[in-house]
């Protein structure tokens, strides 16, 4: 298939229930902080976004909410299926960005960049979706806040190291700041801004 | 199911559209506990104030794997509760409930169940006045700068008045709470009585108000705190006697008027609860006269 076509194919087969089940999935994983969801949607977007990320985007976007992309996604045949698929426009400005996608190895750059929302609507933010490599088997994070009983521990691979560090100063900004969607495979895990972020002493 | 077994509408009767737009409100809802996430609020096929704002997040969240539950001040019997329920079984062909137990989404108007909710779990209140400043203060424009500063003085203000007056706490529903140190919330028309059960749930609460257009959240194991004073804490309502028919004790009585001569009986406002006691074999000094009447 040409660039040019890879636009056109690779929406979801049932629109209504597999973006109502990939919400659940989102909705269950933001209301549970560290909680590793999963999606199972047909949806094939133009590499290199990952299919989670893409059925995430179709059930999310739309012509209300410009999506940043990173410039590698830029490139690809992405804003064009996007367009076609969802009718969400990109935009190049992180402060108008209501959606972010970043793919596996790329540079996830700081979230004081993208839009923080006011103190009067910090619902005005951006939601960023960040595929990293795996939930396993990483440096063990442990996650407190609402959604979580105690706490929870999770190991990412493929975050920055600088990470929790900026976790934490998106965090004093609170109610502003993003809130962000992992995606490793077909597997997602979510982190409101409310979740704090400990690195586990050894 | 498939998309071509309900060509009239769309499957529970949102557009697309409508439901991404609800959906993301809804995930900032969650992302910051007790926050009101302003969203277009669509007409439904019935009037403000009959639980528009509850139908529309129901209506975003369900799926066709999902049981449904409908209660209108703790009942599934009365009116609104009916024919929300038939709405959705009509638009969406969902598997509806009266068990607490059996159900994933349960829509409410004005009480939470008695029975404890569990993980799997989601409870949508139907809110027709979110902001719980607004009788202090009619403007938006200020009241979002209060929550912005987390200005809460003058609610703590209208306590101390109603102590001022009456000696104790006079308000007993809608009690406004504290959401995680930080909103202050109004839970909905729910009696003060069932304010102790958000805190710490293990359920995720949704709470919908379509004429004022908001949607806000409380996710599992968050805190809310009844706002109180230390010398005035906060305090549930107290009943007397127990359930006329199923004896059941600390849980919230609906007053029942017998006859014209003062005649009067009190009974569970959760019927679900109330006929599983009943099953039970637990018995209230009136159980008799109900199987009687039967």
């Amino acid at each position: 298939m040409t660039l040019d076509t890879l636009a056109f194919a690779g929406g979801f087969k049932e629109p209504v229930f597999e973006a109502q089940a990939a919400f659940r999935t989102l909705m269950d994983c933001m209301a549970r902080p560290g909680t590793i969801g999963r999606i199972d949607a047909t949806v094939v977007p133009p590499a290199p976004l990952n299919a989670t990320a893409g059925a995430i985007a179709l059930t999310l976007c739309d012509h209300d909410t410009a999506v940043w992309l990173t410039p590698t996604l830029s490139r690809s045949a992405l804003p064009g299926w996007l367009a076609f698929n969802a009718g969400a426009p990109v935009t190049e400005e992180r402060q108008n960005a209501r959606f972010a996608f970043v793919e596996k190895d790329a540079m996830l750059p700081n979230p004081s960049l993208f839009a923080q929302g006011t103190q009067e609507y910090p619902d005005r933010s951006t939601t960023l979706v960040v595929e990293i490599a795996s939930f396993e088997g990483g440096r063990p994070l442990v996650l407190k806040g609402p959604g979580i009983r105690t706490e929870m521990e999770i190991a990412p691979v493929g975050l920055p190291d600088m990470f929790p560090h900026f976790w934490s100063e998106n965090r004093q900004n609170f109610p502003r700041g993003v809130d962000l969607i992992l995606v490793a495979g077909g597997e997602l895990l979510c982190l409101p801004r409310t979740t704090a972020l400990g690195v586990k002493e050894a | 199911m498939s998309t071509a077994d309900l060509a009239t509408y769309n499957f529970a009767y949102l557009d697309e559209q409508t439901k991404r737009m609800i959906r993301r409100a809804i995930l900032k809802a969650i992302a910051i506990p007790g926050y009101q996430v302003p969203f277009a609020s669509r007409e439904m096929p019935m009037p403000y104030g009959w639980g528009t704002g509850g139908v529309q997040v129901t209506a975003a969240i369900l799926g066709p794997k999902d049981v449904l539950k409908v209660i209108d001040q703790g009942a599934d019997d009365t009116t609104n509760a009916v024919s929300i329920r038939a709405f959705f079984q009509k638009v969406a062909n969902v598997a509806v409930t009266t068990k607490t137990r059996e159900a994933t989404i349960i829509q409410t108007r004005h009480r939470i169940p008695e029975e404890r909710l569990t993980a799997g779990q989601t409870l949508v209140y139907q809110v027709p006045i979110p902001e719980p400043l607004r009788f202090l203060e009619p403007r938006e424009t200020e009241t979002r700068k209060m929550h912005a500063l987390e200005e809460y003085g003058l609610m703590h203000v209208k306590l101390y008045e109603d102590i001022a007056r009456n000696g104790h706490i006079a308000t007993t529903y809608a009690y406004p709470v504290k959401v995680e140190g930080r909103y202050v919330m109004d839970p909905s028309p729910t009696p003060k009585f069932d304010n102790p059960k958000m805190h710490m749930s293990e359920a995720l609460q949704l709470f919908g108000a379509g004429r004022e257009k908001r949607i806000y959240a409380v996710p599992p194991h968050t805190e809310v705190v009844s706002l109180d004073f230390e010398d005035h804490p906060f305090e549930i309502q107290t009943f007397d006697k127990p359930c006329a028919l199923c004896g059941a004790e600390n849980v919230y009585l609906d007053e029942v008027v017998l006859d014209d001569r003062g005649g009067r009986m009190f009974v569970c406002s959760d019927t679900d609860h109330c006929e599983e006691r009943c099953s039970a074999g637990h018995r209230g000094h009136l159980a008799y006269d109900k199987e009687a009447a039967e």
